[in-house]
């Protein structure tokens, strides 16, 4: 049923009970108040001014003054109770989204672009809460304000009453739809808003290709049919906007035309006062609004309620990789890591990525990986993290497969850099302590050493400067010594480095790789590594080829009986083309 | 820059009343460190529009609408005036229709028809100029938003990269994004409503006036006070709105980039932290609402208890003098009815303004953007270069910026065909070298020639056909990878983008790709490591087969394997074109036929590759330790 997902807000509603109850309450006093005026009006026109009663107007004037001040002070109230009301539900449950969305495992994240799951937690956020805490509310007072004023022209004068209400329900159902057509519009300027932010960014991001190749002219052309088309949906809107427009201001002009004309002529026949009929026109004129709201906030309810689908898309998303009530917690890890018959695919991979790979790494021990591109390497990284689960076999920690294993203690006893050093627009020192809240000035100082970041010194506000997309941009180099830098400054018991120092110019690399090498002493590491002078770090090598272990042993042996290895890392040019079948083909192919 | 300091000096004063910091607190947002102030933030409001260079944008894109604009103002002035008539013909049919017809009247009915006649007639006339109103000035405004989007797509691209490296990207994106955005909402929802409520409320003014001017003193002495509310709203909401905007903001930035790189956030634990965060920018944003939404329900209140208050005055001196017979009955319910429509647009022309204020401060902006001159302007009168032979001139070349050289009179010849590599410290020149030859920027004093032509007399077409580019950064673009390639040479078949991606050996990962060279670069799953994407850069720019081509730093993501493959294919693509080099690793230099060693903006030492290395120079040095850094 589609109204489930948008009932499903109610327990962020629940609280909030006795102040909607007053919000209702209040509501439905103030607009009484704003309706007593017109018959207030009409009592003066038909009483002390018919009589020629002067001293009759003081207490009708009073009476309009005292529910002046009451209608405004409860707007008031119930105004400030609503802000809050209302924000205070939307910022709930996008906090819960958020806490639900961290927990979701790195394949759900996969498949979802963060400016999806952005649109989500602030467009659609956005329509719920207008709809949970004005909407709703608004839809019970307009329908009851509606109702009162079709029970005042009734009482006025039956007849020209029912001539309105007959008027008004035909406008109320057309609002509706007009307003649901409006809103299918509104969604598609949003869809081709987003795809023309698409081609702006590309534009801007993809500055240096397209001057280099002169094909600025090209992307304008893509550019200009988007915003060509963005325009035309634009002019639809209006027109039929302005549609809608003449239905709500055309009809009610000639509904009151109408009244003006009959009506003077049940005055003229005694069936109506002038006052009753003052107050019959103003009666008129006020119903366009709740109308016209009514049918807005109709098709909200329905908007809200697809918003609501989307949110509740998120929340229904259960975590694969979670603790149970069975997780073991573990302190500290004596690092002894084992691979077992290892294979894994992506969600939307149709080939394995590992196809049964099985490795030991013992305690205190560097393990390099090597392989060409494409083999696998930082899947298995990734793998140890449980950042993914293997689609077969088992990896153990100390023994303990790490399923097992609370994720929050696992991971614990991880540290590591990725080969996208991704760093978040923060403070260096935020960065760097991320894995590590706990960490003293003494351990900031050993870490950035070993990395051989001390650069951050010379930052313009050294430890605190904000870096990342909303600070300082820093070189692809500095990047990368600071997550390596990240990755040990909680002395891991795992270290986990993704060809960590490939941006490093020669002479850099080579101090890191001095700084580093006490550091990999005291934990098990496993190094993705793409160049000969990093295995250079490395106790033993395993040499991944196709989703498996080819072969395992230290760099030297390997570059010895494994020719294939040799043509992997192998940079010396007068071999270059000896080895290697690809190598050779296309050798003999140019 | 009086508009900064204004906008500067604001916040202090504000603050104390406001329930909100806005200068954030260290220890709520010690986390986020401290960068250099965003310098785009304009003084919105009046100020903004002031500019003249504003004014003078403002002008250029509403020129071509003059028509329609005229039109249209006569089209809302007619509707303004159906409006103000009909409470006065209700007035009429109560004061002159209805008395006929009363018990002992002459029973005429024409009186009456003629003013619902009347009433109908200009309600028609006054909705039919109205939506013609809400058509014209609806495609006026969406016709001026494309106008200044494409201006602003056209002048971005043409600014040279000079440009685009001081400015950022993000910013690029903002201005054509949020900023027309802004413009546009304005143009779209709150100008119209301006325009008709200031008129009505004006015309409302001058009606009552005209009826009665006693009653009308009473009913609009409430105005002065009216002008005193709203200008305490606007005062506050602009820092209110100010504040939800900083506010939602920041939640936006740390939404997205946790999330995009959850991979870390996990691995570090780092949930429980980010969730503190989050809850704090939430909250603040929250706050920020509330803030806006308690000065909504203080105003939006105050006039309506002055309307209510106003209404009641009215019935009250009305009434006396309906019963002493200075007024008519009718002009009693005229005056009520038209106080009802002045009342109701005073909370649309407040909420205007926070519309108003964002889009001028857009406009200014756009203004600053698109007064920026190219500083590499296109040649007037272009000279041809169908084929280019390759021959590279630099004569004279000083570059530098903030009174920085970065290059020092260079004069340097590179023969038709020949493949020189560029070798230097990071920030000795050797990327300027290729920016000016590929005219990302113009030299300070001196010519960059191809052919003998200046750069700066070849059209832009001319010029890229002649020189690519493959650098260290390798932007893929949204569609297949066979469309990135093909960007190289639009009009390529696809047996051309295969033949470039196999000459460089970028056809085995792309077969292996779920759907080959139709795969989706974007899609997750068929991401491209760094190494692969540069791959395609490199076939594209082979595709584009220009007479020229610059490597800068182009080889740096490769693993050792594709390294290799690629110099290879370079050994046999480079043979018969001019190829600048531009590498930090030294395997990349060997394929060269000639060395230039760049030390802090001038050539230390140019000669063969073996004839340097024979020369126990710098370059020898840097040959031995590359070296021994080998297997």
């Amino acid at each position: 049923m589609r109204d489930r997902a948008l009932w499903r807000i109610r327990p962020y509603i629940r609280p909030f009970r006795k102040h909607i109850v007053f919000v209702v309450v209040s509501a439905i006093l103030s607009i009484s108040a704003s309706l007593m005026i017109p018959l207030i009006a009409k009592t003066v026109i038909d009483g002390p001014i018919t009589d020629g009663d002067n001293g009759a107007v003081v207490p009708w004037f009073l009476l309009a003054v005292g529910l002046a001040v009451f209608e405004a002070s409860l707007t008031f109230t119930r105004r400030i109770m609503m802000a809050r009301l209302s924000t205070t539900i939307e910022a709930n449950i996008r906090t819960d989204l958020y806490a639900h969305l961290q927990k979701l495992d790195i394949g759900f994240h996969d498949q979802w672009q963060s400016g999806q799951l952005l649109s989500r937690a602030t467009t659609d956020l956005g329509i719920i809460r207008r709809f949970a805490g004005f909407g709703a509310i608004f839809l019970v007072i307009l329908t009851a304000e509606v109702l009162v004023i079709f029970g005042l022209l009734l009482t006025l004068h039956f007849w020209l009453g029912l001539l309105v209400v007959s008027i008004s329900v035909p406008i109320l159902t057309l609002s509706r739809r007009f307003e649901r057509q409006y809103f299918t519009y509104v969604r598609r300027i949003q869809d081709l808003q987003g795809d023309l932010t698409t081609t702006i960014e590309e534009g801007a991001r993809g500055i240096r290709v397209l001057k280099a190749f002169g094909r600025g002219p090209r992307a304008f052309e893509q550019f200009d049919e988007q915003a060509t088309e963005l325009f035309n949906t634009h002019i639809s809107r209006i027109r039929l906007h302005t549609r809608f427009v003449w239905l709500l201001t055309a009809i009610p002009d000639i509904t009151l035309a109408v009244i003006l004309l009959l009506g003077a002529l049940v005055v003229g026949s005694g069936g109506l006062s002038v006052g009753g009929l003052v107050a019959m026109v103003t009666y008129v004129l006020i119903l366009v609004w709740p109308i016209e709201a009514l049918a807005w906030i109709l098709a909200l309810a329905e908007e809200a309620e697809t918003s609501a689908g989307r949110v509740w898309e998120v929340f229904d998303t259960e975590p694969v990789i979670a603790d149970d009530e069975n997780s073991l917690h573990l302190d500290v890890a004596e690092g002894h890591v084992r691979l077992e018959g290892v294979s894994f695919r992506y969600p939307t991979g149709d080939r394995e990525v590992l196809d049964g790979v099985d490795l030991v790494i013992e305690p205190g021990q560097t393990l390099a990986l090597v392989g060409a591109t494409g083999s696998g390497k930082t899947t298995i990284a990734t793998l140890l993290a449980r950042l993914y689960d293997p689609t077969a076999g088992r990896i153990t920690l100390d023994g303990t497969d790490v399923r097992d294993l609370s994720v929050e203690s696992l991971r614990r006893q991880i540290g590591f850099a990725f080969e996208e050093p991704t760093l978040f627009s923060a403070s260096v020192k935020e960065n760097l302590l991320m894995g590590h809240p706990g960490a003293t000035d003494a351990d900031v100082d050993w870490a950035l050493d070993a990395a051989q970041a001390s650069f951050v010194e010379s930052l313009p506000w050294g430890l605190d400067t904000r870096i990342g997309e909303q600070g300082l941009s820093l070189s692809g180099g500095q990047r990368q010594r600071l997550a390596l830098a990240r990755a040990i400054i909680s002395r891991p018991r795992l270290l986990i480095l993704d060809d960590p120092l490939s941006a490093l110019d020669v002479h850099t690399e080579a101090k890191v790789e001095q700084a580093i090498r006490p550091v990999l002493r005291e934990c098990t590491s496993l190094i993705v590594v793409h160049r000969a002078s990093t295995v250079a770090l490395a106790d033993r090598v395993a040499f991944l080829d196709g989703g498996k272990i080819v072969d395992t042993g230290t760099h030297h042996d390997l570059l010895e009986r494994n020719a294939a290895y040799k043509a992997i890392l192998s940079q010396t040019p007068d071999e270059s083309g000896a080895q290697g079948s690809k190598a050779t083909r296309v050798g003999d192919g140019a | 820059m009086t508009v900064f300091d204004q906008h500067d000096e604001q916040i202090p004063e504000i603050d104390p009343e406001g329930p909100l910091d806005l200068t954030g607190d260290a220890e709520v947002d010690g986390w986020r460190g401290v960068a250099a102030e965003d310098v785009d933030e304009v003084g919105g409001g009046l100020a903004g529009l002031l500019r003249s260079r504003s004014r003078a944008l403002l002008g250029s894109l509403l020129q071509p609408h003059r028509a329609a604009l005229g039109i249209s103002g006569v089209l809302i002035a007619v509707h303004i005036g159906a409006r103000l008539a009909g409470p006065w013909l209700i007035m009429r049919g109560i004061d002159d229709g209805i008395p006929p017809l009363l018990d002992g009247g002459s029973g005429e009915l024409r009186p009456l028809l003629t003013t619902v006649i009347l009433f109908f007639a200009i309600t028609i006339l006054g909705t039919v100029c109205f939506n013609a109103f809400l058509l014209i000035t609806g495609r006026v405004g969406q016709e001026i938003v494309l106008d200044i989007r494409r201006r602003l797509f056209v002048h971005f691209q043409s600014l040279s990269m000079a440009f685009h490296e001081r400015y950022t990207s993000g910013r690029v994106i903002s201005r054509q994004t949020s900023d027309v955005e802004a413009i546009g909402e304005l143009l779209g929802h709150g100008l119209i409503s301006l325009i008709s409520s200031g008129l009505l409320i004006g015309g409302i003014g001058v009606v009552l006036v005209i009826i009665d001017l006693q009653l009308a003193l009473v009913a609009l002495a409430v105005f002065p006070l009216l002008m005193l509310a709203t200008r305490w709203f606007r005062n506050h909401s602009e820092h209110a709105y100010r504040a939800t905007r900083e506010a939602v903001a920041l939640v936006i930035v740390h939404f997205v980039e946790s999330l995009g790189g959850i991979q870390a956030v996990h691995t570090f634990r780092r949930e429980h932290r980010n969730q503190e965060i989050f809850g704090r920018l939430s909250n603040r944003y929250q706050e920020a609402q509330m803030w806006s939404n308690r000065l909504a329900a203080t105003f939006g209140p105050t006039v309506q208890i002055l309307g209510r208050l106003t209404t009641a005055s009215v019935l009250l001196y009305g009434g006396y003098r309906a019963i002493d017979g200075d007024i008519t009955v009718g002009v009693l319910a005229a005056f009520l009815l038209y106080l009802r429509r002045f009342f109701e647009p005073m909370q649309e022309l407040s909420e205007f303004y926070n519309l108003f204020q964002a889009a001028s401060a857009s406009l200014e902006k756009h203004a600053g953007v698109l007064a920026e001159p190219s500083d590499v302007p296109p040649s007037p009168e272009p000279v041809g270069l169908a084929n280019a032979a390759g021959r590279v001139t630099f004569e004279s070349v000083e570059f530098g910026y903030d009174e920085r050289v970065v290059l020092h009179e260079l004069d340097l010849e590179i023969p038709s065909g020949q493949t020189i590599a560029v070798v230097g410290a990071t920030g000795a020149g050797k990327t300027t070298l290729a920016r000016l030859l590929a005219r990302f920027w113009d030299p300070t004093t001196g010519t960059v020639a191809i052919d003998d032509i200046d750069v700066r007399d070849l059209s832009d077409a001319d010029l890229r056909r002649a020189v690519s580019t493959v650098t260290q950064e390798n932007f893929l673009f949204t569609g297949t990878v066979a469309d990135n390639i093909a960007l190289g040479r639009p009009d390529a078949s696809r047996e051309d983008i295969k033949a470039a991606a196999a000459a460089i050996g970028a056809d085995t990962f792309i077969e292996r790709l779920p759907n080959g060279y139709d795969s989706d670069v974007h899609q997750k799953g068929a991401r491209l490591s760094a190494g692969q994407r540069q791959l395609v850069a490199f076939a594209r720019a082979f595709l584009a087969d220009p007479a020229i081509l610059i490597l800068d730093e182009a080889t740096s993501s490769l693993d050792v394997p594709s390294e290799r493959l690629v110099q290879q294919a370079l050994q046999t693509l480079l043979a018969d074109r001019t190829a600048l080099i531009i590498a930090h690793r030294l395997s990349t230099v060997e394929i060269a036929d000639r060395v230039l060693i760049i030390d802090a903006g001038r050539v230390i030492e140019d000669g063969s590759p073996a004839g340097l290395v024979a020369a126990d120079g710098e370059y020898a040095a840097l040959h031995q330790s590359w070296r021994d850094s080998l297997v």
